[in-house]
């Protein structure tokens, strides 16, 4: 009898220590993500973030979009100061620098290590952890929403003048303008001279030749790196840009003026235009109905051995001072995004490439590339792998690197509206840029990349 | 009879200010003794570590051509705006108040543009001076390349004057009317049936008059325009091309917020709160000597 009871007690004691314990399992622990993306790309991260709570029901992600990713960085920084920070941040490129002297991170490769998740860092592209890891190959961030810059032609208009190929060298790109020019197309190539443009224009165009945009290997040896762009073959790109521009090969085209290069190009009034890869899925929905068109690597220098083209994009950050339970929740998030099936969703649904080897392959064997408007997206993968990364390939590591491309984008302008002539624009650009440089130098004085 | 209201302790009227003077605190005093300190020190954005540089934040925007040309052309904006808002006004309200037929909806007409959000008004105003699709697009027909915002640092000026004087034309039309309807009917009315003409009339009775109102737009306008054009500009040229709309408040903000230079924008904001203080100073001593309170 008394072994029965002693059955029946101890039953109802696991019993009711199971009723005990069931709500708290099931409570799950909350974190939150903030992220830059706005309109249709918000909807594809908050589908992601819905996707991972149902995935399983130990964690709960809260993801709010800070609208852009200017704002998103202000936000986080006052809330960091405020103590009141997210676990995740998502942080565009140009802020890398900033980020990895803040000291309020918490390295993605330590959290993940430490809560049981291996991840095969040789498996990421090697143009894409590198701009996010240490000196050392330490990833410090989640590389995330990857992209590249491609460049974009019209079938159609290049059949007119007897080509069959996108140009692959500039002047080959020359002599296509004038070309299209003569076959009378208004607007052989569009480009745009704002700040972000330094992305495609200056940065993209230094990595694919091999020349450095600073010094002391792009910034990622100290902080002490001073720009070098007007003793580069920049120089003589840019030369030749001004002088297309000024024979109306070369048209500029930005929203403030009415109409972007994207929509210039997907309307057929621009034949050539140079962007990201993430305007993909833009030019095939917005596109002239029937307009035949195709993207290609950017165009080099006769005689330049091409290298890997630059990563864009964003990386995801997790921030330091929060609970052991909030790194497990963040490190299961970051394990979930890495996965081979979120990155076709998250790459069918937005543009932005895969991040990884395996990534990619699942995508090719899903036959993903061939598919009618995803065709031609392969084609950034092959520009970041280019080639093995180089000391100045691998990325830019430069302080305050937003006020550099703000400089870019006045300077540029100056030079177009013939107020300094390209040398002059571009040592003033250097001038500029190198007392934003000593600034930041100065902010983290003693202080040293990792 | 004692007509003020009257505490029988003085600590009672402090105990009634409290709120606000903690408001005023919290939301100005605060924050400028803050940026005084933010502009003596090299901040570093996350915290973590300051160090103190003294006046080397001012000293180096002092040495900055960019910094120069800011100051420049605010003061160019701060002029051409609050000459454009006020004079629009000032006639529009004068010839509202001549009793026309349709004065009541022509001053609600003109009123309205103030209620309009800047952000909102800039928009409009960009679809409107786009060189290639706005209305504007026609004059480039015509004359190809005259009209270029996107490379003429002019044609930006220009674009970010018309949106904002737009609005403010509404606010200071709503003054100006109030204060030509307080004028009394008789006055008027005496010196028209002595044979002086329209003209005559504004210049010797109703001018004089209003010029406290005058006085009072004029420096609020002045002020607000070094203050209030973020959103115009943001908007509509970024403070581009060149720089060329690169307004003192626009380049705080920029610097400060997007370049994440918190002691620079901080030492840049002192600057503008002394060039307004100067500015204010000036418009009391010399200005309003001239105006005629009744």
């Amino acid at each position: 009898m008394s072994t029965l009871k002693n059955c029946i007690s101890a039953a109802a004691a696991g019993a009711m220590s199971l009723a005990l314990a069931l709500p708290a399992a099931a409570a799950p622990t909350k974190f939150d993500f903030w992220f830059g993306l706005s309109g249709d790309l918000e909807r594809v991260v908050q589908t992601m973030c819905k996707n991972f709570n149902e995935s399983q029901k130990d964690y709960e992600v809260s993801c709010v979009s800070q609208g852009s990713y200017d704002a998103t960085l202000q936000n986080t920084i006052a809330a960091f100061r405020a103590g009141k920070q997210p676990t995740v941040v998502q942080v565009y490129d140009a802020g890398t620098a900033t980020m990895m002297l803040s000291g309020a991170y918490y390295p993605a490769g330590k959290l993940m290590s430490e809560n049981g998740y291996k991840i095969d860092w040789n498996d990421y592209f090697p143009g894409i952890a590198r701009y996010y890891a240490t000196s050392k190959g330490e990833l410090l961030s989640f590389p995330f929403n990857s992209s590249t810059a491609l460049l974009y032609w019209n079938k159609d208009a290049f059949a007119k003048i007897g080509k069959t190929e996108a140009p692959k060298t500039w002047e080959d790109a020359a002599a296509d303008m004038k070309a299209l020019k003569g076959a009378g197309y208004d607007c052989p190539m569009a480009i745009n001279i704002s700040g972000n443009e330094s992305w495609q224009l200056m940065e993209q165009f230094s990595a694919l030749h091999n020349q450095p945009i600073a010094t002391k290997n792009n910034g990622y040896d100290g902080l002490d790196a001073r720009l070098t762009v007007n003793k580069t073959s920049f120089v003589k790109y840019v030369t030749d840009l001004k002088s297309w521009y000024d024979q109306g090969l070369i048209k500029i085209k930005s929203k403030d003026l009415g109409q972007d290069m994207v929509q210039a190009f997907a309307s057929g009034d621009c034949q050539m235009i140079m962007t990201s890869v993430g305007d993909h899925g833009t030019v095939g929905k917005t596109q002239k109905a029937g307009m035949s068109w195709d993207v290609a690597e950017l165009p080099v220098y006769a005689g330049t051995e091409r290298k890997n083209s630059l990563v864009g994009g964003a990386s995801l950050w997790v921030l330091s001072g929060k609970s052991a339970d909030e790194y497990k929740g963040a490190a299961a998030f970051l394990n979930f995004v890495h996965d081979p099936k979120t990155a076709l969703f998250w790459s069918s649904n937005t543009g932005y490439i895969p991040v990884t080897n395996s990534g990619f392959n699942f995508m090719k064997s899903s036959g993903f590339y061939d598919k009618a408007p995803y065709k031609g997206r392969e084609v950034a993968i092959a520009s970041l792998t280019a080639s093995e990364p180089t000391p100045i390939t691998r990325g830019i590591r430069l302080g305050n690197f937003t006020q550099i491309r703000a400089e870019f984008g006045n300077q540029m302008q100056a030079i177009f509206a013939n107020k300094v002539g390209v040398q002059e624009g571009i040592d003033n650009l250097v001038k500029n840029s190198d007392a934003v440089l000593e600034r930041f130098e100065a902010t983290y004085k003693g202080k040293q990349l990792p | 009879m004692e007509k003020r209201t009257t505490f029988s302790k003085w600590s009672v009227g402090i105990l009634f200010a409290v709120p606000q003077l903690l408001l005023i605190f919290t939301f100005f005093y605060w924050p400028a003794g803050q940026a005084i300190y933010w502009s003596l020190t090299l901040q570093q954005p996350w915290g973590g570590g300051n160090i103190w540089v003294g006046l080397d934040n001012f000293r180096s925007i002092l040495a900055s051509a960019d910094y120069w040309n800011s100051v420049t052309i605010s003061i160019t904006f701060a002029a051409i705006s609050t000459g454009i808002a006020m004079g629009a006004a000032l006639v529009l309200a004068a010839l509202t108040d001549r009793q026309l037929r349709g004065s009541k909806f022509y001053s609600v007409v003109l009123i309205w543009p103030y209620g309009i959000a800047a952000p909102a008004s800039a928009m409009a105003f960009r679809f409107i001076l786009a060189p290639e699709a706005g209305l504007i697009s026609v004059v480039n027909q015509w004359w190809p390349g005259i009209w270029d915002p996107g490379l003429n640092g002019a044609d930006a000026m220009a674009c970010i004057i018309a949106a904002y004087s737009w609005k403010y034309i509404g606010y200071s039309f709503i003054f100006f009317l109030a204060a030509f309807q307080a004028i009394p009917r008789s006055l008027i009315e005496a010196a028209a049936m002595d044979g002086s003409s329209v003209l005559r009339r504004f210049w010797d009775i109703q001018f004089p008059l209003i010029t406290p109102t005058i006085f009072f737009l004029l420096v609020i306008n002045i002020t607000e325009s070094f203050q209030d054009s973020y959103g115009i500009v943001d908007i509509m040229t970024s403070g581009g091309p060149h720089n060329s709309t690169n307004l003192m408040v626009y380049k705080i903000i920029s610097d400060g917020f997007k370049g994440l230079d918190y002691s620079g924008a901080a030492a840049q904001s002192i600057v503008l709160m002394l060039l307004i203080i100067v500015l204010t100073i000036f418009q009391f001593r010399f200005i309003e000597r001239r105006v005629h309170y009744r």
